[in-house]
């Protein structure tokens, strides 16, 4: 039972103005109680002025009145971390939402909040400490089996300093709120550590030995970025594009593909359908590194629209905070937020509440720096044992009519390390993924040779700019050697950055794979062709296309892949001008 | 309880009274009495003693001697069978000549689906509009807005659609309706006996505008008590742009910092809000959503249309008395339309194609270009296309505009010239 308790003044929205007496903490979670009953909503105090404290309340206000209770916690907004967490479907406060249905029915009920980690299943625990060790925030105090992973149980990370280990339980079955070692410093005060820990979710984890630059690739076996807009383990990456462009389908093949031990998917006031696709369909899906399935390596958080807002700006950083949790058992983590805009917009709606000064657009003027210490929790880190984690970070921007001159695209673009803009023109075309290859740029290196990449780019580049001339002047105007380029930059598009996502094959590259046919076209690019006239080029091409994109639907090394590469060679052999 | 009158209205600002009152709860009711009669008004911000009420009938002409009685409740609307065949205003008056409906009040503005219980969109829903069945199917649960610019018969499409589709239960919210447009759609259900599967809440261009903020959020809330029923509901919604308007207005009113183009910074929110209602409940019946959202200016990347293309499955573009092909898009029409018939996606997909050629066609024949053979097929196909695939007024089951399909191209070209695989000609090329 709460000892400090607060007496609403005011409420505007989800925005509640509490008078209180006792000390109060900025960030502290309290409950407003509906009529001084038993319904107690959530709420986190964003302001304090003098005796008086702003709370924004993550459910709908009606029923609150002047002079309601609020129980203050003390405790900052936190989320639980321990096993049971992959294969989850939290709400934005790690609300479980399957077993909220199991006792609610159809609809979320106001006020219910159940255990992120539910108290009564037994863990399978194996100690990996002894009484006497010396250990610090972080180490391992042992390890039980979640799905395919060893989840490690460890010393608490907001531990300071050495501390040595008075007892260790042994081997056996625990639930996550037994005590498993309990620990003490050279000042004689102890601490006993549970299976799970609590960690507040708008601090970074910090009980690593250093932070790397991040450098190892990241394959999504997407063609268009792993090859050029790459995206590195511990890197960020940001992907703006109008309504309809294909930002979402296109983390959700990233989810599937993504060569990482675990993926965390924020869905964050966007369609509550889409979050039901995933849903449904990956525990039917087998993960191909594995062979187990795809639901075991992944956890989903999911505020979509409709949730109340307050819990929607809570749940990137519920989603930053788990996946940071995972990298601590040196995983590789990725974690995609779907859209930054809807936390941005979370974060306009409080703002406006509280009639803080507006910037651009309405959005707070702390908008940048709260966007840039968001992605700032993405990383590669050494730990303390040696071994490397990462927490890798895509965000959708979804840009008021499509324009990427506004502040949350404009934010965005300071702090990632590679942009994926996607363009209406090429979602209009059916060019998927749209991905603009003219306009997206990335930081990281490139799975293939960074040289060729640049020389794809130029033959992109100038095609395009034929392209565009050939509107003004048309064909006639334009010189055979133009012609061909431009058809070139064309084919280059439609075989290689376009990607047909619903084929089993061409749906998702392995790096060699990539590598062997980047090459081809790199030769391609390169080979010196002769036409009649430009009907016969453009026909030429037309079939060459036909042929590579059933060359993409073939598996790997395939006998079919073999020969339709031959039929290529040959076809690419009658007009080139000099014989291999 | 004694429900207290208050008699001192401390501020008036547009359609918001400011009373100073004790034990008022966040959106309460209050009945507001004053010269211009008996309003109700809602609680929509809390502040010390002062209790800011939102009036449905409007601030004007509100005294500061007016009567102000607490009522206890939240905002509700009765739901019964009864309901059936009626037209009633935002605030649920009765608007036709039928008696006041009281009994089995339910709250407005209910809670969201839990997303767990949520199931992957299954069942097609009919409407006998082949650019709908066809190009663009519509499914159960789905929510699509009409995006037209004003003047376009966006009101009789909805209207027909209500009339030809397969659903159970139809709700209309109308937002700032002309009158002429609201007797429209009852005239136009009643003489085809739809009216009595019909449940009309309407909000007139001259009825007060808080009443219009109402529409969306009783309509569903109705719609949702009769899918919990195990019925189909489709609910039509036009137009959401005044609705937006509505809310923008209400914002400017309580000096809020609007974000773009003077609405307010939840538009999203509050649109989402009612989108998401949309829903097919697992072993029981189904919400579908078709809303008109007109575009200012014609312009998509106005606010209103935006925030909603963010928000909806897809979307429909009115122009020219026609759903364009090229901008609409039923983004879940992959679930249905592999179990339809087996033609049903190479028709689709191939139509569109031919009919992309023809464009560029035209516009070859606009700059005087020679025509080549092909070019003078595809001339002959896209006439054929736009008068009887793309005629918005016909009531054609799918399987016929199928095969009307299958005859244009028949008419119009060699199957090889189509790119169909040779299994489906065989099968469906009209013969002789
Ligand atoms: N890679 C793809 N391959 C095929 N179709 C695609 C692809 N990406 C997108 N689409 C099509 O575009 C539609 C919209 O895509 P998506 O839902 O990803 O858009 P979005 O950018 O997330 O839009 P919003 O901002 O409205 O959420 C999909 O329903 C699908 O029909
Ligand atoms: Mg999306």
């Amino acid at each position: 039972m709460s000892e400090n308790i607060g007496k609403i003044i005011g409420v505007n929205g989800n925005l509640l103005k509490v008078e209180f007496n006792k000390p109060v903490i900025q960030n502290e979670v309290a409950y407003a109680c509906v009529g001084a009953g038993d319904l107690k909503l959530k709420a986190e105090v964003i302001r304090v002025r003098g005796t008086s404290a702003e709370l924004q309340v993550f459910e709908d206000t009606v029923g609150l009145k002047v002079g309601d209770p609020v129980e203050f916690t003390g405790e900052l907004l936190s989320v639980e971390l321990g096993p049971g967490l992959l294969t989850q479907v939290f709400d934005g406060l790690q609300n479980p939402l399957p077993r909220l249905a199991e006792e609610c029915g159809f609809f979320l009920q106001r006020g219910k909040y159940l255990d992120p980690l539910p108290r009564d299943v037994k863990w399978a625990f194996t100690p990996k400490l002894k009484a006497g060790d010396i250990v610090i925030a972080g180490d391992t105090i042992g390890t039980i089996p979640e799905g395919m992973f060893d989840h490690r149980v460890m010393v608490p990370f907001n531990l300071r300093g050495k501390w040595t280990v008075e007892s260790v339980k042994p081997a056996g079955e625990y639930t996550v709120v037994e005590v498993v070692a309990v620990l003490k410093d050279d000042k004689g005060n102890t601490r006993e550590c549970q299976i799970m820990q609590k960690w507040p979710v708008k601090m970074p984890i910090k009980a690593y030995a250093e932070r790397l630059r991040p450098t190892e690739s990241m394959a999504t076996k997407l063609r268009t970025i792993d090859t050029f807009f790459p995206v590195a383990k511990g890197g960020t990456f940001c992907v703006p594009g109008p309504f309809g462009a294909g930002k979402t389908v296109l983390q959700q093949i990233m989810s599937r593909n993504a060569e990482v031990d675990i993926v965390i998917i924020a869905a964050c006031g966007e369609r509550a359908g889409e979050v039901v696709e995933t849903l449904r369909e990956f525990p039917e899906l087998t993960d191909p590194r594995t062979g187990k399935s795809l639901m075991e390596r992944t956890l989903i958080i999911c505020n979509t629209s409709s949730m109340p807002v307050a819990a929607r700006e809570a749940s990137v950083y519920t989603g930053v905070t788990l996946a940071e949790y995972y990298r601590q058992m040196g995983l590789d983590v990725l974690l995609l937020a779907d859209s930054t805009s809807r936390w941005a917009q979370a974060l306009r709606e409080m703002s406006g509440r509280l009639e803080e000064i507006p910037g651009e657009e309405a959005f707070p003027a702390y908008l940048e720096s709260v966007i840039a210490s968001f992605y700032e929790r993405g990383g590669a880190v050494r730990l303390n044992n040696g071994e490397q984690g990462t927490v890798t970070i895509g965000g959708t921007v979804s840009p008021a009519g499509g324009n990427f001159e506004e502040p949350v695209t404009q934010a965005t673009l300071k702090v990632v390390g590679a942009f994926h803009g996607l363009s209406r023109a090429r979602s209009d075309a059916r060019r998927y993924p749209a991905i603009d290859p003219l306009d997206s740029w990335s930081k990281y290196p490139s799975i293939v040779n960074e040289a060729n990449v640049a020389e794809a780019r130029k033959v992109l580049r100038n095609g395009a700019e034929v392209g565009q001339m050939m509107k003004v002047v048309g064909e006639e105007g334009t010189s055979i050697d133009d012609f061909v380029l431009y058809l070139k930059s064309e084919y280059i598009d439609a075989t290689y950055l376009q990607q047909n996502a619903f084929d089993e094959t061409d749906s998702s590259n392995s790096i060699e794979r990539q590598e062997y046919v980047f090459g081809k076209l790199l030769k391609l690019m390169n080979t010196k062709m002769t036409f009649k006239d430009k009907d016969a080029a453009r026909s030429f091409f037309q079939q060459l296309t036909q042929t590579c994109r059933d060359w993409n639907g073939s598996e790997f090394e395939s006998d079919e892949f073999k020969k339709i590469e031959e039929q290529m060679t040959k076809a690419l052999a009658e007009v080139s001008d000099y014989a291999e | 309880m004694q429900n207290k009158v208050y008699h001192r209205i401390e501020q008036i600002t547009g359609n918001v009274i400011v009373v100073k009152a004790g034990d008022v709860i966040a959106g309460e009711l209050a009945q507001v009495t004053s010269e211009q009669g008996v309003s109700l008004a809602q609680v929509i911000r809390l502040e010390n003693e002062n209790v800011f009420l939102q009036v449905f009938a409007g601030g004007r002409g509100i005294g500061t001697d007016a009567k102000v009685k607490f009522l206890g409740r939240t905002m509700q609307i009765p739901f019964s069978e009864n309901l059936l065949g009626r037209v009633f205003t935002g605030s649920g008056e009765p608007r036709d000549k039928g008696p006041e409906i009281k009994e089995n009040m339910i709250d407005i503005g209910g809670p969201s689906v839990n997303p767990a219980k949520r199931i992957i969109p299954r069942n097609m829903v009919r409407t006998g509009i082949p650019m709908i069945d066809v190009f663009n199917t519509l499914v159960e649960s789905q929510k699509l807005p009409i995006f037209s610019v004003a003047g376009e018969p966006y009101n009789e499409l909805l209207a027909q659609i209500a009339l030809q589709a397969e659903v159970d239960v139809i709700i209309l919210g109308g937002m700032g309706l002309k009158y002429d447009d609201y007797l429209f759609f009852r005239d136009k259900l009643d003489e085809s006996g739809a009216l009595s599967r019909t449940v009309m809440f309407v909000h007139t261009a001259s009825d007060p505008t808080v009443e219009c903020l109402l529409v969306p959020d009783v309509s569903l809330a109705v719609a949702e008590q009769y899918a919990q029923e195990d019925k189909r509901v489709l609910v039509l919604l036009t137009d959401m742009t005044n609705f937006a308007d509505s809310m923008k207005e209400v914002a400017i009113t309580m000096e809020q910092i609007p974000s773009n183009r003077g609405y307010p910074g939840d538009l999203y929110s509050q649109l989402a809000a009612r989108y998401e209602k949309a829903v097919d409940f697992e072993g029981s019946g189904s919400i579908t959503i078709l809303a008109v959202t007109t575009m200012p200016g014609d312009d998509v990347t106005h606010p209103v249309p935006d925030n909603t293309g963010y928000i909806t499955e897809g979307q429909f573009y009115l122009k020219n008395r026609r759903i364009e092909p090229f901008g609409s898009l039923s983004r879940l029409k992959q679930q249905v339309n592999d179990r339809t018939r087996d033609d049903h996606r190479a028709v689709m997909d191939t139509m569109i194609q031919l009919y992309a050629s023809y464009k560029e066609t035209l516009e070859k024949q606009s700059m005087g270009f020679r025509m080549s053979d092909w070019d003078s097929k595809l001339l002959k196909y896209g006439a054929r296309f736009e008068s009887t695939m793309m005629d918005i007024t016909v009531n054609l089951p799918l399987e016929e505009a199928l095969d009307a399909g299958w005859k244009i191209l028949a008419d119009c070209f060699e199957p090889a010239e189509t790119g169909i695989k040779s299994t489906l000609t065989d099968k469906f090329w009209p013969k002789g």
